[in-house]
């Protein structure tokens, strides 16, 4: 069975970063908006997991901290979704492109 | 011992009345307050000749020498070893002297003005102000430290202000408050670089330590102050010129005189306290409580005390006799007075019997705030009756004021040096100090003197002789005299000034506290007085009755009364300075800088902003997206430098 290198998986992570990146400027639904987040964030996790199995696998660093960015994904859901709620009563919308009045 | 909790309150007091009936007044004493001002300053009136009972007779005197008592003193503001601004009091026998005579004339303002300022709309804040300047310048004259004395300096000042800009709505008290305080804060700037000077080197604001180090030729601190000079004179002498200016400016001397005769917009029982018996002393006193250090190191500086003092008395004396407003007329007495009480100290050595003119200074400080106050009350009782202060306007009016009539007669008698009225003493010892010492001064005085005599009776003769009473267009049905209340400070007052000169003084106020009896010359006092009374016989032949003598007299002097009319032209010289030398030559440019320079940096920066942030704030558009694109360039640009660039 071939193993995938470290390099194969940078590659995923890295092409799941600028999908997430892309959506996150296309879209204009604040929940699209918000899993392009996500899987930026889930990304780094990835990143995080190769480097620490292929580098140092004798440490469970790159572990740790991944399970702390999906705590904190959850959280800054949590907190994302009650904005989008709040912007949905006051404007009847989740659209981005709507919710522009912070401005000059 | 003195008892401090009473030397405290004698002060206290009336500010208590201040701050009550200043904050309460008017809502609450609408009525009383002056029943309550009158109260408070009686019981410091009181409570002041006790302590001058107590100095002058119990604990004052050891050894023969009447000591300078320090009862309590606390440090304010300390600024390094030994040199700290104390506040404390400061007994010895000029400040009990000059308590007594604050207290008692402020008691008799307090009760005149109950009656003459009866009805007034302000009534409350009146006596909440006299209260204020009563307190400051019992501060003034109880300061142990030279620093503190200049805070109750400017205090008096301020209080001063307030009382002649009472009737604010009178645009010509309200210039005269303006003219009081701008010209009086100039000298005191003087003052301020004097004391400056002084305690630089000297070392110490304390006034017993200040004058024991600079009138002692060893001390490493005179030794200092003579070396170093500018301009021709020592240090020590600069200073004591520049605080003998800000007591000039207080004490209308002659450059800084114009603020007073303006000053007497105020209500007149103001102008009787302030600037005839109490405040207008004050550059007297300044110099008399540093008199050792003028007396011993700058005589300089007291010669120029002396011919200032002299000028002044005869240059307002000759004022004096022109003037119709019959304020202006005791204004310009005052100054002539307090020009005697100047050079009497110029002309007076440090101790014993050299020190004669200081006592003489002192005694006519004491006599003239009884006959001045006098005069000034009542002045206030004419104009009270008739409603004008214009001398044409009266006339005749013995019939209906007599009990002003007759006390307005002995304070004339007592300022004209007619035994035995109080001014008589006082003002042959200055003569005779005078004679001693200096004679173009003592000649100036003599000439004063008769001056004196002619402006008082023609003042006196012109209010209540001149013209028949029937021809007195406003004679009224009314008692013209005020009631008790403004009757009994003029019986009060008369008496200090018909008998006040019998008090020794010399055995109380002496340059170096020593006791000194000073002989009497009733020969020398033959001419002071035969000029009196040639005086008072000018002005008998000239407004006994109404005649056309005082036209021709008058005409014959031509151009020399039309400048004495206007007071020699001072205030058109000061309004020349002021405004077409100073303003053009300094306000104006300053404008102008302010203006373009000033200004237009402020405005450049202001527009520069305004124009940039126009262009760019498209930046903050409100989307969030586009800020999420600005972020990841700039992330991506940062992480491209970091990479390739920075290694």
């Amino acid at each position: 069975m071939l193993q995938p290198g470290l390099y194969h998986i940078l590659f995923i992570s890295t092409a799941l970063f600028f999908i997430g990146v892309y959506g996150f400027f296309t879209r204009r639904n604040l929940i699209t908006v918000l899993m392009s987040v996500e899987l930026v964030l889930n990304s780094v996790n990835l990143n995080f997991i190769a480097f620490n199995k292929y580098l140092w696998a004798d440490k469970l660093d790159g572990l740790f901290f991944t399970i702390f960015i999906i705590a904190i994904a959850a959280a800054e859901a949590a907190v994302a979704i009650a904005i989008i709620i709040n912007l949905y009563r006051s404007h009847h919308s989740i659209d981005v492109e709507r919710a522009e009045e912070m401005k000059f | 011992m003195l008892n401090n909790t009473y030397l405290m309150l004698i002060p206290l007091l009336p500010l208590a009345g201040f701050v009550l009936l200043g904050l309460f007044g008017r809502k609450y004493f609408k009525n009383s307050s002056g029943i309550i001002g009158t109260i408070l300053l009686l019981a410091s009136a009181l409570l002041a000749i006790y302590t001058a009972y107590q100095y002058f007779f119990q604990v004052g005197k050891v050894n023969g020498f009447y000591q300078k008592i320090i009862p309590f003193q606390y440090t304010w503001l300390q600024f390094s070893e030994g040199v700290s601004i104390n506040m404390g009091a400061l007994i010895d026998p000029i400040s009990v002297m000059m308590l007594v005579v604050i207290t008692f004339v402020s008691l008799m303002v307090h009760i005149y003005s109950l009656g003459y300022m009866k009805g007034e709309e302000r009534f409350s804040t009146y006596y909440s102000f006299l209260g204020l300047f009563t307190f400051s310048m019992l501060g003034l004259v109880m300061s142990s430290n030279i620093f503190q004395i200049y805070i109750f300096w400017e205090l008096v000042g301020i209080s001063s202000f307030l009382l002649i800009g009472f009737y604010y709505e009178k645009p010509s008290a309200v210039a005269a408050c303006k003219k009081a305080f701008i010209v009086t804060r100039f000298a005191d700037l003087g003052f301020l670089i004097g004391i400056l000077i002084l305690s630089f080197y000297s070392g110490t604001l304390d006034f017993n330590t200040l004058i024991e180090r600079l009138t002692s030729p060893d001390s490493s601190q005179f030794q200092a102050a003579i070396a170093s000079s500018f301009l021709g004179m020592s240090a020590l002498t600069w200073g004591m010129v520049l605080v003998f200016m800000g007591g000039a400016g207080k004490s209308a001397m002659l450059p800084l005189h114009i603020w007073l005769p303006d000053a007497m917009e105020g209500p007149t029982p103001v102008s009787a306290l302030i600037h005839a018996a109490t405040m207008v002393v004050a550059g007297v006193y300044l110099v008399a409580r540093l008199f050792p250090v003028f007396a011993l190191s700058a005589p300089e500086a007291l010669t120029l005390v002396a011919y200032v003092g002299a000028i002044t008395a005869l240059f307002a004396a000759v004022i004096a006799c022109t003037q119709t407003d019959i304020k202006r007329v005791l204004a310009f007495s005052t100054i002539s007075q307090i020009g005697y009480m100047m050079f009497a100290l110029g002309v007076a050595g440090y101790g014993g019997e050299a020190g004669l003119g200081f006592t003489a200074s002192m005694f006519h400080l004491f006599t003239h705030a009884m006959f001045k106050a006098l005069l000034f009350l009542g002045a206030g009782s004419v104009i009270h009756f008739i409603h004008s202060n214009e001398m044409k306007d009266m006339g005749g009016l013995r019939k209906y004021l007599p009990v002003t009539h007759i006390t307005f007669l002995v304070a004339c008698l007592a300022i004209s040096g007619i035994p035995p009225f109080a001014g008589f003493f006082s003002k042959e010892e200055i003569l005779f100090a005078a004679s001693q010492h200096n004679q173009a001064v003592y000649w100036i005085g003599l000439i004063t003197s008769g001056l004196t005599a002619f402006y008082m009776f023609r003042l006196y003769f012109s209010i209540f002789w001149n013209k028949a009473p029937s021809t007195l267009e406003r004679a009224r049905g009314e008692a013209g005299e005020g009631g008790f209340v403004m009757i009994l400070p003029l019986i009060l007052l008369a008496i200090g000034a018909a008998f006040a000169g019998f008090i020794p003084f010399g055995n109380f106020v002496t340059s170096d506290g020593k006791s000194f009896e000073p002989v009497s010359h009733w020969q020398f006092s033959v001419l002071p007085v035969a000029l009196g009374l040639i005086g008072i016989f000018i002005a008998w032949r000239m407004y006994k009755k109404e005649n056309n003598l005082p036209d021709k007299i008058s005409a014959s002097f031509g151009g020399f009364y039309k400048a004495a009319y206007n007071k020699f032209y001072f205030d058109e010289l000061y309004l020349f300075i002021t405004k077409k030398i100073v303003f053009n030559l300094i306000g104006r440019p300053a404008a102008w800088f302010d203006r373009n320079v000033v200004n237009g940096l402020v405005n450049a920066t202001g527009n520069t902003t305004e124009k940039v942030s126009t262009k760019i704030k498209g930046i903050q558009s409100g989307k969030v997206q586009q800020y999420g694109l600005y972020f990841l360039v700039a992330t991506i640009t940062m992480a491209v430098l970091f990479i390739y660039w920075w290694k």
